[in-house]
């Protein structure tokens, strides 16, 4: 059996990676992709604590956190689709009509 | 077995259920006949009432105090009376917007899909009033997110508005990093304390110390989640840009109820959590896990400062409103931090307070904005004589935002600096003072744009008498609750002191 700290590492590691998408990517999409990975890291850390603690409730919450992600995939691609009429771009460096 | 009855815990959660219902009646009526838009509004506004009702009469329900394991939903939900005081703010908030919306022109062209406006403002209310009440990490989790996502279809619910989409946009990608953040944040409490029960981790926190700085993290992690719904500091970023981007009926409602709701579970996350016990004079005795204290103090001090100084130079009244909205969760967070019922009255009393004032401001911008089609403050020039009795009801709520006597702001602002001064947060008090004088600045700056400016166009403005009713009715208890607020406190002491 693989010890808890490696399952740890690696949804720190998976939620550092998604910051850094989020921050650091342009498009839109990737930038969505990495709010994905943050709350899949977020999930793996539950499942892995789950099991170690032998208590249920982690794993019962990943089931919410994955139905709330597709949820959140749904209204970020109509969002994105309905800048993408207006705009024809999905470059976030180029949606800049709010600011200061 | 009585916590796997139903019906018995259906109890907790009456004004939910009825706005669960109400949310199906509205989209099976939109079904049905999709033309009639009025009715829709009729029919929220009677689900609110009778949800309303259903709220207030929980006021004299009585709950277990002690939570046992047999209580609401097996304790996830528990109204206790400060949350039903956040409640009955939201409901309110939520009849306004949903008659601000008569009035709103630029909602004009979606109104082929006034069903799903209605529906998703109901969606909004639901997430805020289990987000109230939740006891629970799954709860707060899942109606957070339910009140987000419904958020950002609102601010983006004008489809070919440009602006609408980009608020939007914006307000996924923050929502979204905070909503995550607060998630690794919550998978670590639980890694350390075995639960998501409020109640169990404070019992948890009350045998064994745990003093890893892994716990200061995990909470400081949560915080960000609540701290974005109610744009404290350095989660503030989105709040102007959503909103001068959404429609203003839907800013109005998020600056109100969406950062009551985040106060609420910010209220509850902290006295269910880490309060040990009450002492006798009212102050809490805190835990002694995480530094709420420093934590609290240090982001009102910057939320107040960043949003006041940053609302200096605005010159959009939408955006204006949005950073004068940050600066008030500042003092709000202010009267958070003195963590005792004192500082708990103060909210109580700020909050009833802004509720009106900052309704009636929006309202006044969106009937300007009807007329001119513009929010800019130049457009403003001489609308004090072309409206007189709208430009005396907006110096009103402007007045009443900066807190000056005779109006309920001063009073909210008077029981803030009272509770500070009776904690000997003498600093915090004063630079309080010191952003209520930077902010009569850029409140002023619009009457002066109003009144002693001369404006391009003379023809008066007659308002329709709806409108005029509307702004009356928010505006005479801002006046009233300057002048007699002896029921407004003693309600506040009920609600606080249970």
């Amino acid at each position: 059996m693989i010890p808890l700290p490696y399952y740890l590492l690696i949804s720190a590691f998976m939620f550092i990676m998604g910051v850094i998408g989020v921050l650091t990517r342009k498009n839109a999409i990737i930038v969505f992709m990495s709010i994905e990975l943050m709350l899949n890291a977020a999930n793996l850390s539950f499942v892995a604590f789950s099991s170690f603690l032998g208590n249920i409730y982690g794993q019962l919450f990943v089931f919410f956190v994955m139905a709330v992600a597709a949820a959140e995939a749904a209204v970020g691609l109509a969002i994105i689709i309905s800048i993408f009429r207006n705009k024809a771009t999905v470059n976030l460096d180029e949606i800049n009509l709010l600011k200061w | 077995m009585n916590s796997l009855n139903f019906f018995n815990n259906l109890g907790y959660a009456w004004p939910e259920t009825i706005i669960t219902l109400f949310l199906a009646i509205l989209v099976i009526y939109n079904l049905v006949y999709p033309q009639a838009r009025r009715a829709l509004g009729i029919i929220s506004l009677l689900g609110i009432a009778l949800a309303l009702g259903f709220t207030i009469q929980q006021m004299w329900t009585q709950f277990p105090t002690d939570p046992s394991w047999l209580s609401g939903f097996t304790r996830m939900l528990i109204p206790d009376k400060i949350g039903i005081f956040f409640k009955v703010i939201i409901l309110i908030a939520t009849a306004y917007v949903v008659l601000f919306t008569e009035f709103s022109e630029e909602l004009r062209g979606t109104f082929d899909r006034a069903g799903e406006y209605y529906a998703l403002i109901f969606g909004m209310l639901l997430g805020m009033m289990f987000m109230i009440s939740a006891n629970n990490f799954i709860l707060l989790y899942v109606s957070l997110e339910l009140v987000s996502y419904s958020s950002y279809v609102l601010a983006g619910f004008m489809k070919t508005s440009e602006r609408s989409s980009e608020a939007s946009m914006k307000y996924i990608i923050y929502g979204g990093v905070a909503s995550g953040i607060m998630l690794f944040g919550i998978s670590l409490m639980f890694g350390m304390t075995g639960t998501f029960y409020y109640f169990d981790i404070s019992r948890l926190l009350m045998m064994i110390n745990i003093n890893s700085v892994l716990f200061l993290i995990s909470g400081i992690m949560i915080f960000t989640g609540i701290g974005y719904k109610i744009s404290s500091v350095p989660f503030h970023f989105w709040t102007p840009d959503v909103y001068e981007g959404a429609p203003t009926t839907i800013t109005a409602y998020l600056s109100v109820a969406s950062k009551a709701a985040g106060f609420a579970a910010l209220i509850h996350l902290v006295r269910n959590c880490f309060v040990g016990a009450v002492a006798t004079d009212g102050y809490w005795v805190m835990l002694s896990h995480f530094y709420w204290k420093e934590l609290l103090v240090y982001l009102a001090i910057l939320t107040m400062t960043v949003g006041n100084l940053t609302a200096l130079w605005q010159d959009n009244l939408k955006r204006m409103l949005a950073y004068s909205s940050i600066a008030h969760a500042g003092y709000l967070l202010a009267a958070m931090s003195v963590l005792s019922n004192q500082g708990l009255i103060a909210m109580v009393v700020y909050f009833s307070v802004y509720l009106l004032m900052n309704l009636g401001a929006f309202f006044i911008v969106i009937l300007i904005q009807n007329k001119t089609g513009s929010e800019n403050i130049d457009d403003y020039n001489g609308l004090g004589t072309r409206m007189p009795f709208l430009g005396a009801c907006l110096g009103i709520f402007l007045v009443s935002l900066t807190g000056l006597p005779p109006t309920a702001g001063f009073i909210g602002k008077l029981y803030l600096f009272l509770a500070l001064v009776d904690a000997k947060m003498i600093i915090l008090a004063i630079i309080a003072l010191l952003n209520s004088v930077i902010s009569l600045y850029y409140y002023i700056r619009v009457l002066r744009h109003m009144y002693l400016t001369k404006g391009n166009n003379e023809s008066p403005i007659t308002p329709s008498f709806g409108s005029v009713l509307i702004a009356l009715s928010l505006a005479v208890p801002v006046l009233l609750f300057g002048i007699y607020f002896t029921p407004l406190i003693e309600w506040a002491k009920t609600v606080v002191l249970r």
